[in-house]
């Protein structure tokens, strides 16, 4: 087999080739950016120090976005997790012709376009937007309340582009489940609630964790659905991005921010996934003594 | 089997409805006859469709789109179909480093790839053109190949490609013969996946097109920003509506639950 030795890296060089070219460079060209520093006449020039970090995190301007992403990537995730594992169970419990169509209509929406999802969100959370005519209508509400442009017209709409990805992971966790346990507690005279809270949920942790750091990383770097509902001055850190790249033109400064997006995102992803897996560790040890 | 409650269906409804409540809204808003985007509809017109056809930037753009997605998917699986094969059946001591190097697309924020490829693309003079952001796009939805692909290969019992080489079949007689045909599934509906997901692209595209070459997601992306016209309700439409034709094909072909979870990525 020595002959085949260096095969499986020669079937992998064309894809190496592109990703090293058109991935690999592309970053560290980013990184290396973010050093520089911008002139209105020259552009960019090739000069190295870290004055563009202190000037993103020195301003409050640069403070109140980041603060803003975090905020709203946060409550994205907390929403897909109250909310979709819950569906994942429900639909893992469905009858299976009536389960294809399930996941049909939770997974299609992944293959049409954020724009077009956005665009559906912009018409309903509008001042005149059907939710606003429902609330009114049903006197829940005596004025139309703001949605659009706002925070939480920003949430609703992450979170419906970004649930499918936490019913996925939590589905294929569930897949890990042996419904005896479930019929070993009901028959023990559990209630659903009971089963669902103390049976299932411990055995799709992993699935959980997994689920809520992709929906918090996509949540943080989101571009579309923020730049079409929070309108021109609701402004989140790959906004902002775009902002200095395509209007204001400080490559160098725009290249600190999505640097530090980067930085944010991997540093939290890491702090909840070591938190996570102490507490998991800590409640075995506690059902180990118990 | 444990069956759901009432309360577990209310729940699900409520689901449904969420996730369907805004495609169904651009869908219907789409027929409205009015000048402006409203619901109740009061009516129904096929005006706005009919003012796709007086805006040749939408029908350029959807062309460009569709060739986009046909350069960057069969180049995407043209580079990433051997690194496939290597990772799914060889041992290799790079092969858990290249598969999520490979991988790393979905992981690395989109926003940061796209200033990536414009300075690296300015650099070169083809940052706007077509070969820019086809190359750009085959990078972005190489993970769906890869995933596609890695799963079909999972599937395909390697004992059939050793049977056909013990019955006197050459190695590059076998892999034609046998393990081509076993894959075409999956590679077929990793090919769709990506062309799909390069149709829908926009952070990477916004940095990396220029006014000459727009694809329509970013045309429909500057418009919305723009103006909110029942116009893009109608492109809007119709994108849907190509998107589900091909879901179904998909679904036929591949199965949806599995093309999505189809990874061990």
């Amino acid at each position: 087999m020595n002959r085949h030795a260096g095969q499986p890296y020669l079937l992998c060089a064309p894809a190496l080739a592109l990703y090293g070219v058109m991935l690999a460079t592309p970053l560290v060209m980013t990184a290396l950016l973010s050093f520089n520093s911008y002139s209105d006449t020259q552009g960019v020039l090739l000069t190295w120090s870290l004055h563009n970090y202190a000037s993103v995190l020195t301003d409050e301007y640069y403070q109140a976005i980041f603060l803003r992403t975090l905020i709203v990537a946060a409550a994205t995730t907390a929403f897909c997790v109250v909310i979709g594992v819950p569906e994942a169970w429900f639909l893992s419990r469905l009858r299976p012709r009536w389960r294809g169509l399930a996941l049909l209509v939770v997974l299609g929406p992944l293959l049409v376009s954020v724009v077009v999802r956005t665009l559906g969100w912009t018409i309903l959370l509008g001042r005149d937007g059907l939710i606003n005519q429902a609330l009114t209508g049903l006197h829940l509400a005596s004025s139309p309340i703001d949605l659009l442009f706002t925070d939480t017209g920003m949430v609703i709409a992450l979170v419906h582009v970004l649930i499918p990805f936490m019913v996925l992971a939590v589905w294929t966790a569930l897949g890990g489940v042996d419904p005896a346990t479930e019929n070993a507690a009901v028959s023990l005279g559990s209630s659903q609630v009971t089963v669902f809270f103390r049976v299932v949920v411990p055995q799709i942790v992993p699935g959980i964790l997994s689920g809520g750091l992709i929906v918090f990383s996509l949540a943080a770097s989101a571009f579309a659905t923020p730049a079409l509902i929070g309108g021109r001055r609701l402004k989140v850190a790959a906004t902002a991005i775009y902002d200095e790249f395509l209007v204001s033109l400080d490559w160098p400064l725009g290249a600190s921010i999505a640097c530090l997006l980067v930085i944010a995102v991997i540093a939290i992803m890491l702090l909840l996934s070591r938190v996570a897996e102490r507490r998991t560790q800590m409640a075995e040890l506690a059902d180990a003594e118990a | 089997m444990r069956r759901n409650g009432p309360f577990a269906l209310a729940f699900h409804a409520a689901f449904v409805v969420f996730m369907l409540a805004p495609l169904v809204v651009v869908f219907l808003v789409a027929f409205t006859p009015e000048g402006y985007l409203s619901l109740p509809l009061h009516g129904v017109s096929l005006r706005w469709f009919r003012a796709i056809g007086d805006n040749p930037d939408f029908i350029a753009s959807f062309w460009l789109s569709i060739r986009l997605g046909l350069c960057a998917a069969t180049l995407a699986t043209a580079a990433i179909l051997p690194a496939a094969l290597a990772i799914g059946r060889r041992q290799f001591a790079l092969r858990q480093a290249i598969l999520v190097f490979v991988m790393s697309p979905l992981m690395v924020p989109a926003v940061v790839l796209g200033v990536g490829l414009l300075r690296f693309l300015s650099l070169f003079g083809i940052q706007g053109t077509f070969t820019g952001l086809a190359l750009c796009h085959a990078v972005v939805i190489g993970p769906y190949v890869l995933r596609m692909v890695l799963a079909a290969v999972d599937g395909l019992d390697a004992n059939l490609d050793r049977a056909a080489v013990s019955l006197g079949a050459t190695r590059l007689r076998a892999f034609w013969r046998v393990t081509v045909p076993g894959l075409l599934a999956g590679i077929a509906a990793g090919w769709m996946l990506a062309f799909i997901s390069s149709f829908d692209e926009l952070t990477v595209t916004v940095f990396v097109s220029s006014p000459q070459v727009t694809p329509l997601a970013l045309r429909l992306f500057t418009h919305i920003a723009e103006t909110t016209d029942p116009l893009v309700a109608s492109v809007s439409a119709i994108i849907m509506g190509l998107t589900l034709v091909l879901l179904l094909l998909l679904d036929r072909l591949y199965g949806v639950d599995r093309l999505f979870s189809g990874t061990r990525a």
